[in-house]
This record gives structure tokens, C-alpha cells and sequence, in this order.
């Protein structure tokens, strides 16, 4: 079975046909992965598809290991990183699979690249992270949300009031200013994703844009999995309308696209 | 100061000795004979087994006891277990210039891996960070002989010991007998592409590790006891 794999096979899998579909939705903390993933479901469920959600840090086996861990910013990057393909190792074998065997839709809110991107970001080789995750299985479709730093800095912000330690790369003591190692850490992250995106065929988004435009995008790509057409367009957004009302009408108007 | 002679197999300034062998096959009792006898000669000696870190050995108990792992988290949680055990107490002291004694090293789960069917190459990726140790001591001794070990101790023989997650057979003794065959057979696989330096283990304790204490003569020569690495250079 190395042929739905990254090239190892996976002991133990014996499911001769996986007919589910496997669509993964990458992207950085707030590029608007949540609630793409959120719309996604809702849409192929009205569909009629029967749709199994699932992300990183959920494995019954070791989750509560990896924020332990997080909480004592002690592990060393080759722990880390081991310590997270276990986590992504058991949910595959024990969620991804049974669903996708059982023709489901499997819908991961990141996967295998954010992993990688992490691990690259902190001293692991390329060839390295991509042969430990050699073991899982290729997906239908993996569609990135692109954002530009700026853009994931104010949702963070937006959503949180601060900015996310890890999400910062503050243990990689790139710089001991929260703010200025966001920026650095996301400039690695988005190098690795540049590059597995040629490698491993990513379709881009660019989710700078509204939700209900990205939402459109994606819904652009999934459809033709299924053999079916995609929804008309959605109305253009107010903040994207050229010189739709007087310019007088005070200033709901954004600077460009996000 | 720490050691003017980097190892040639790996580069650091300590010495990395690792004991691999089946379970049974004496390898732990000689390691603790050999630890002692290079402490006793002035060596800063550290000491390590397999699977003991506090972040994995839970998670490790609990899946093997509730049947949570496949072949693949088993070899992935271990791999983690190991990193983090290199990263903290292997690496430091053999940087520091000091002699580290390994009961089991990653051989271990090159052949538990293995035996298991996980892909060769890509276990020995995953535990790519870890350097060649100076000698690797592999204990030979024919399956039979461990069994009767384990038997004359009445430890219980445990469910993954067995092998009993590959259902090689119901019983407890037979599956335990067929899953360390397989460990053989691949450790002495290994011995061969990994360079062990294999010691029949059915001979007596003293003159094994006579052997042993002969064959490290010439890799501790002008090695630095703990004064030297203290207080000289």
C-alpha cells in the first residue's frame, strides 16, 4: 500500500480500497483555517457527505503528553518533533483511516506540513521530516490559505489579545521581543510551506480576502472531487466594490483587499 | 579541559559504549561490571537504560496496556522516548568528555521495529540523530537460553516482550519464543552491517567480561580520567 502513502508503508493497513476522500486544509494561525473548515463541513454535509473533522494535538494517545510538555518548554527539537508524528501517527491509524475506509470524508484542519514546517523551523533537515512522515497517506486535495503576516498579526491579535508563544516561535529565541519573533518565525514557516507546496502540489488560496470569497475558492476546488459543479459566485464583498456608493459616504471602504 | 582525542565515530569528545542483546542474554549485568570497573579506574562514567524518560514511560505503560499501539505509534513513541533521552542525558555528557554506557541503544528498535514490520530505512531515519557509538557489545545467545532465564526468574512475561500484538501465536511462551527468534535473526543482521563486536554469551560472567575490560584497552588510551578533565588542558 505505498502508492496512497508518502513512500513507506503503513504496517497493518489492509483496507484493499480507502474510497473516503481526504482534503486538508493548511495554513498559519489565523489565515481563517477554523472557519474555512467550519464552512467546508457544513456545505459537503448539506451535500450529502458523510464528513469525520480532524486536526493535530487530538490523539487519545498523547495529547495530554504534548501539553504537558508544552507547558515545561524543556523538550529538545528532535523530541518534539517525534513526539508530534505520534500524536498525527495514532489519529491516522485510528480515525483517518477506519473513516476514510468507511467512505467518509475526511476533512484535517492541517496536517503532515504544518508538522514539517515546525520541525524544518527548528534545525530538522528536509529529507528528515519527509521521510518520517513517509507513513501518511496522500491526500485528495491540499488546499493552503495563504495570508500575509500582517494579516495573521491583526487575527491573532483580534482573536486572542496577544500573540501565541509557540505560535510566535518564542523557543527558538530568535529574538526575546514577542512581536519581532512573530514576524521572524512566520518568515521560516512560510519558506517551508513555499517549498512543500511545489513538492507536494498544494492548492493555494489567498485567504487575505473575506471568508465568503476564500470559502468560494475552496468550494471551486473540492467540487470536482465529487464530480459536481461548484456554487455560483458569491456577491461581491462590500469592501472590494469599486466606487459602488459615493466616495462622500465616510470610510467603511478598507485600505485595498485586507 | 575536555578530551584533545574526538572519537572517530562520532566526534565527540566522550566514549559511547552500548550493550545490545536479547533479554536474558546478560548484557545488563555486564554493562554494571563494566560501568563499575571504568569507574573504579577514574572515569567520569554515565549510565543510561532504554525506556526510562519521565515524558513518554506513562503514555508508553497506558497504550501498551489498554492495546492502543500499532506498529507504527509503538516505533514512533519509543523514537520519541529515545530523543529525548539523548537530548538530555546522552549528548551533554558526551560532549563534557565522559565515558556513556548504553543498555540498549537504537539498535534496539531497529530490530523491535523490524520484527514488527515496520520499513527498515525509515526507523534508521527517524533515529538518524543519534551518532555511531565507539563499540557496540551484541550479546549472542540462542533463544532457548533466554527462555529458560525467564523462566527460572518467574518474572511474568509481558504482552509486547511476547510479542503478542502480532498474534504469532496464543500462547504466551510460543509467541515469546517465535518474536525473539525474529529479534535474533535481525540483531544478527545487524552485526554484521553495523559492525557489533559479538560476545557468546552461554560462557562464564568473569571471563566475558575480562573480554570486555581486553577490548577497550586501546580506545582509553590517553582517554582523561575525571581528575584530568578537571583541573589539566
Amino acid at each position: 500500500m505505498t502508492d496512497r502513502t508518502y513512500g513507506t508503508h503503513l504496517p497493518g493497513l489492509t483496507a484493499e480500497e480507502l474510497p473516503g476522500k481526504l482534503i486538508v486544509i493548511e495554513g498559519a494561525d489565523g489565515s481563517g483555517r477554523s472557519t474555512e473548515v467550519t464552512l467546508l463541513k457544513d456545505w459537503l454535509e448539506v451535500a450529502g457527505h458523510a464528513v469525520v473533522d480532524t486536526g493535530l494535538r487530538r490523539s487519545d494517545l498523547v495529547s495530554g503528553q504534548i501539553d504537558q510538555a508544552k507547558l515545561g518548554h524543556t523538550l529538545g527539537a528532535n523530541t518534539m518533533a517525534l513526539l508530534y508524528s505520534v500524536d498525527f501517527a495514532d489519529q491516522l491509524e485510528n480515525k483517518i483511516v477506519p473513516a476514510l475506509a468507511a467512505g467518509s470524508t475526511v476533512l484535517a484542519d492541517r496536517y503532515i506540513y504544518t508538522l514539517m514546517a515546525r520541525a524544518i523551523a527548528r534545525g530538522a533537515s528536509r529529507e528528515w521530516a519527509r521521510k518520517l512522515y513517509g507513513f501518511a497517506l496522500k491526500p485528495d486535495l491540499v488546499i493552503f490559505l495563504d495570508a500575509r503576516p500582517v494579516i495573521l498579526l491583526h487575527r491573532s491579535i483580534g482573536k486572542y489579545g496577544s500573540l501565541d508563544y509557540w505560535e510566535s516561535g518564542m523557543d527558538l529565541c530568535l529574538s526575546r521581543d514577542l512581536f519581532e519573533s512573530f514576524f521572524l518565525y512566520q518568515d521560516r514557516l512560510s519558506k517551508e510551506f513555499d517549498w512543500m507546496a511545489r513538492e507536494y502540489g498544494f492548492h493555494r488560496v489567498d485567504a487575505n480576502r473575506m471568508p465568503t470569497q476564500v470559502h468560494w475558492d475552496v468550494q471551486c476546488l473540492v467540487a470536482p472531487l465529487y464530480g459536481e459543479q461548484p456554487p455560483p459566485a458569491p456577491p461581491p464583498v462590500e469592501g472590494d466594490r469599486p466606487a459602488a456608493r459615493p466616495p462622500a459616504s465616510r470610510g467603511r471602504r478598507r485600505a485595498a483587499s485586507g | 579541559m575536555i578530551s584533545e582525542t574526538p572519537s572517530p565515530s562520532h566526534g565527540y569528545p566522550g566514549r559511547l559504549l552500548v550493550f545490545e542483546g536479547l533479554d536474558g542474554s546478560g548484557k545488563s549485568t555486564q554493562a554494571a561490571l563494566l560501568g563499575k570497573w571504568l569507574q573504579s579506574q577514574g572515569y567520569r562514567v554515565f549510565f543510561t537504560e532504554w525506556n526510562s524518560s519521565e515524558l513518554t514511560a506513562s503514555t508508553i505503560r497506558r497504550g501498551k496496556k489498554k492495546g492502543l499501539l500499532t506498529p507504527t505509534t509503538f516505533s514512533l513513541l519509543h523514537a520519541t522516548d529515545f530523543a529525548d533521552r539523548f537530548e538530555r542525558r546522552i549528548l551533554p555528557p558526551l560532549r563534557a568528555g565522559y565515558i556513556v554506557v548504553c543498555d540498549r541503544y537504537a539498535f534496539t528498535a531497529f530490530v523491535r521495529d523490524a520484527a514488527r514490520g515496520c520499513d527498515p530505512a525509515w526507523v534508521r531515519n527517524n533515529y538518524s540523530f543519534a551518532p555511531r557509538p565507539d563499540r557496540v557489545f551484541y550479546f549472542r545467545v540462542p533463544v532457548s537460553v533466554t527462555l529458560k532465564r525467564k523462566l527460572a526468574s518467574r518474572l511474568k512475561i509481558n504482552y509486547y516482550e511476547a510479542g503478542m500484538d502480532l498474534g504469532l501465536s496464543d500462547d504466551l511462551n510460543e509467541s515469546y519464543s517465535r518474536f525473539q527468534s525474529r529479534l535474533k535473526r535481525e540483531y544478527d543482521r545487524l552485526a554484521g552491517t553495523d559492525r557489533f563486536t559479538v560476545i557468546d554469551s552461554r560462557r562464564p560472567v568473569e571471563e566475558i567480561q575480562r573480554d570486555l575490560r581486553a577490548d577497550l584497552r586501546p580506545l582509553l588510551e590517553n582517554f582523561p580520567t575525571g581528575e584530568r578533565l578537571m583541573h589539566d588542558g
